[in-house]
């Protein structure tokens, strides 16, 4: 922030204009490099495997090379100001999550799900640079956000229409392709909360009647948008997409908590959170389960009925150890159906260790991080907000899912974000990535001599 | 807003942070715990990864390893499955490993320690030593001529080389292939449920884990302890002995197959195979001298291991006279394994000496060097040297002018003790086939080897089945291929 500050000082004097460094270049040699790194990671799974390059390794190093160089280059044509951290650490996870599917796909040879990944991300991409060139400013979302809500409310209402898919009615099937719409729904969302607290922070803060030592707002501020998060959190009980909903109510608490400044709304929201867990793990039986196999995850191995998921997963991260079994070589296939979706984590765990998923947290702390950073050095509400609630959404995703399939908390099925297998995941996440993009380019721009556009 | 932005960023930090402490708990601190559950498949899978070492008899593997191709990659082969069984076992991937395969298994595996020359480079790079081999002390040429000579009847085989306590042949018929239980496969558990349904019993090893009622081939213990014991003195001398003997405190009258055992000498007794005499002897030397004869041979051992276990011989030492009586002709509670009557032929003919039996003579390293090698084996003074001198008189007796004379062999000096046990209730069974004997060659300085057959079943008439006439042949072929004949 002293360098932003000196740069201020200097802007406020017109004779000496000092340009901000835009570091592009610096982006892109970490393009360059985390396009290397995944097709080592590639060489390293047919070296193991096979004792030879694979065969696709050119065609998989180009085409993660060109997406990689199509997203620089919009990035440099419209947002020069962005942070030269996002978009390498988006190729990298989404590169990194394309290796670890190819790897699995060779231990189930008749359920290939690389290629259709590949396609996804390159819809990503696509996204990604659709929004970078068109969304010219991202305050002009403010001006969308009930359309967004009503979007996002349809989104995640319309898997009921459809069949559950291994006891969870999240997704819809529309000629082939399996769609979450509650991936999609999550952004819009964040749009809506960021612009209508945006809107009502202060009548939030100052208003209302006091009740013990919580400030509460009046109903008619609070009134809508806690229906919104009713209506989204309700609908997702229906569905038993227990993740999605808790990655709501987070969201939902953490912009509150930003916008108002008030820490009872914390208070308030954790005793909602312990109320709603403990009433739903009680009542749901798919979720009481969950509840039982995170408490006692070799129970199914005493019974007798052999490792269910999640001990399998335990197993796995076990074997990896501190460095790893390597690309190729470890044994995660035996955690069963959703190992390269929900557990795709477990894979990296075991063939790349306890360090090689450091890396990958603290990737993703970065990415976090960043988002945060944006957000600080706005100035504006709007901006801010939605920052740190696209932020938000990636840490508390990481954290439910990996909390998960570590036993830190119990399982819920959602994908990790850009490495798991799972079409609306990866387009969502680039969309969030494009989204944090404009906002840095907003906010590191402002301070090189003009207002942003 | 700016604070609270940093609240919010620092909560996140939290979480993540508290992602790695976890990450860490399972990956290192209990990864031991996850990774000894037995329901955690991959150390089922670590040990099929790579080929397993091998069993070699003759410097020739008898075993080896078949890539599948599977998540158990490797699979176990046998040459010659069958006759070599009673040593290898099996090593399946559904029902463990036996014998050999077993004993041998940290060697075979490649788990052992002993394979691993640099532990910390192996732990670096995460690759177990390759399979180490067994190298056993067979003799192919007499473990064939065994098989051969059972052809397929229920019994066994065991040959010891009397100087060493090397095992020259472990043979148990009928038999099973091995490999038929290497997989996990349905066929693999079709197997089993037929091998181990088979009245035959194929899968039991008939040479170390079934004992017989030894039957006369007893008396070269009972002779030894009259001998030892001075009861007698002279081999010729006239035994005051009945015939019939009626036994102890009962009015049971015990007669024998052949003529003129009536005060017969030890030495005629014994080539004749005179019951009464023996029973007599027994009776004379007393309990306390034949248990501890019989104990010198190994009898009553619960611990031999050659390496894997050997179901123990006994000879009962709480009976009366008249139990005794039948205990010392080999009959009452008096069983031992071919193994055992092997051990008691090779004692007789090593001066009264008794080495433990092994069937291991090294275990090295893919590469061939030796990773440890059989040392010195225990030796035990079973009797005076004297005494093996005369039992060995007799022994010779009895297989150039007594009841094993099929077992000789031209340019050799051969020893031996027919023996036909009665046993089901009331002797109602076919009786069971005994010979036990050693070999030496004219121009060698010590017997080379020690036999013990017996053979179950033998498809002849009841009174025609004898020792020496069913057994005697098999001990001739197998000492035979040892001596070279």
């Amino acid at each position: 922030m002293t360098k932003a500050g000196t740069t201020l000082a200097a802007a406020k004097a017109p004779a000496a204009v000092v340009r901000l460094p835009r570091r592009r270049g610096i982006e892109l040699a970490l393009l360059v490099l985390a396009v290397l790194l995944c097709v080592y990671g590639y060489c390293a799974v047919g070296f193991a495997r096979t004792g030879s390059v694979p065969p696709g390794v050119a065609g998989y190093g180009a085409g993660l090379g060109v997406l990689a160089l199509c997203t620089h280059l919009a990035v440099r044509l419209r947002a020069p100001y962005a942070d030269p951290l996002l978009l390498p650490i988006g190729v990298l996870l989404n590169g990194l999550g394309l290796v670890l599917i190819y790897r699995l796909d060779l231990e189930t040879p008749h359920n290939r799900a690389a290629p259709a990944q590949l396609v996804w991300s390159t819809l990503g991409v696509g996204l990604f640079i659709v929004v970078v060139l068109v969304l010219r400013d991202h305050r002009v979302l403010q001006r969308y956000a009930y359309l967004c809500v009503a979007v996002a409310l349809a989104l995640l209402a319309l898997p009921i229409l459809f069949p559950a898919v291994n006891g969870a009615r999240i997704w819809i099937r529309i000629a082939g392709f399996s769609i979450q719409p509650g991936e999609f729904a999550k952004v819009l969302l964040a749009v809506f909360f960021a612009a209508y607290l945006a809107a009502n922070r202060s009548a939030l803060a100052y208003s209302g009647r006091r009740l013990w030592r919580l400030q509460f707002p009046t109903g008619r501020v609070l009134g809508p948008i806690v229906t919104i998060w009713l209506l989204s959190v309700g609908v997702l009980v229906l569905e038993r997409d227990l993740g999605t909903s808790l990655l709501f109510f987070g969201l939902f608490v953490v912009l509150l908590y930003v916008a108002t400044g008030r820490t009872g709304w914390i208070a308030v929201g954790l005793a909602l959170a312990v109320l709603g867990a403990v009433a739903v793990g009680r009542l749901e039986p798919h979720v009481n389960q969950r509840i039982e196999d995170w408490l006692h995850p070799f129970a199914t191995i005493d019974a007798g009925r052999g490792p269910n998921q999640l001990a399998q997963s335990l197993f796995a991260f076990a074997a990896g150890g501190m460095l790893g079994t390597g690309l190729g070589l470890g044994h995660s296939v035996l955690i069963g159906f959703a190992v390269k979706s929900d557990f795709i984590l477990a894979t990296a765990g075991e063939e790349l260790g306890l360090a090689g998923l450091g890396a990958i947290v603290l990737l993703y702390a970065l990415l976090v991080e960043r988002g945060y950073r944006a957000g600080l050095a706005l100035r504006e509400p709007f901006g801010r907000l939605l920052a740190v609630g696209l932020a938000s959404i990636l840490a508390l995703q990481v954290f439910v899912i990996a909390g998960g399939v570590t036993g830190l908390i119990p399982l819920t099925g959602m994908a990790m974000p850009f490495l798991a297998q799972g079409g609306s995941s990866v387009v969502t996440n680039w969309a969030i990535v494009a989204l944090l993009i404009r906002v840095s380019d907003s906010a590191r721009s402002q301070y090189d001599g003009r207002e942003a556009p | 807003m700016a604070r609270y932005i940093r609240h919010a960023c620092a909560f996140c930090a939290l979480l993540l942070a508290a992602l790695l402490v976890n990450a860490a708990r399972v990956q290192v601190v209990q990864s031991r715990l996850y990774d000894t559950n037995p329901a955690n498949r991959r150390a089922t899978i670590a040990r099929y990864a790579q080929p397993r070492g091998n069993i070699l008899v003759g410097d020739e593997p008898v075993t080896g390893s078949t890539d599948t191709g599977e998540p158990l990659r490797f699979e176990r082969t046998y040459r010659d499955g069958p006759l070599y069984a009673p040593v290898t076992g099996f090593a399946s991937q559904t029902y463990g490993t036996t014998f050999l395969e077993h004993a041998g298994d940290g060697v075979l595996a490649g788990t052992d320690p002993m394979l691993a020359p640099l532990p910390l480079w192996n732990d670096m790079t995460r690759r177990p030593p390759p399979g180490g081999n067994v190298v056993t002390t067979l003799n192919p040429g007499a473990q064939q001529a065994a098989y051969r000579g059972l052809a397929g009847r229920k019994g066994a085989v065991a040959a010891i080389e009397p100087a060493t306590g090397r095992i020259l042949a472990l043979v148990s018929s009928p038999s099973y292939d091995p490999g038929q239980l290497s997989g996990n496969g349905e066929a693999v558990a079709s197997a089993w449920e037929r091998l181990n349904h088979d009245p035959e019993k194929p899968m039991l090893n008939r040479a170390v884990r079934q004992t017989y009622p030894p039957g006369s081939t007893f008396k070269v213990v009972t002779a030894a302890a009259a001998l030892d014991a001075g009861v007698v003195t002279d081999l010729d001398a006239l035994t005051d002995s009945p015939d019939p003997y009626r036994l102890p405190g009962t009015t049971t009258r015990l007669t024998n197959e052949a003529d003129g055992c009536g005060d017969a000498s030890l030495r005629s007794a014994f080539e004749w195979s005179c019951n009464t005499v023996f029973a007599k002897l027994g009776v004379d030397v007393g309990v306390q001298n034949m248990v501890a004869m019989a104990q010198a041979f190994g009898f009553n051992d619960t611990g031999v291991r050659i390496p894997f276990s050997v179901s123990p011989s006994t000879f009962d030492p709480h009976v009366d006279r008249a139990q005794l009586a039948l205990s010392s002709i080999g009959q009452y509670n008096t069983r031992a394994t071919p193994l055992q009557m092997a051990m008691v032929a090779a004692a007789v003919a090593d001066g009264g000496q008794l080495r433990s039996p092994y069937l291991v003579e090294r275990t090295t390293r893919r590469t061939g060097e030796t990773v440890a090698a059989s040392g010195p084996h225990p030796m035990r003074q079973v009797m005076s040297p004297a005494t093996a001198v005369r039992l060995k008189e007799l022994m010779a007796n009895v297989v150039q002018e007594g009841t094993g004379t099929q077992a000789a062999i031209p340019g050799a000096l051969v020893g031996g003790k027919t023996g036909t046990a009665q046993h089901g209730v009331g002797n109602s069974g076919v009786p069971y086939a005994w010979f036990v004997s050693w070999a030496q060659a004219d121009d060698v300085l010590e017997p080379q080897v020690a036999v013990a057959v017996v053979v179950e079943d033998a498809s002849a008439n009841r009174g025609e089945i004898s020792g020496g006439g069913d057994a005697a042949p098999i001990a001739r072929d197998v000492m035979r291929a040892v001596l070279n004949r």
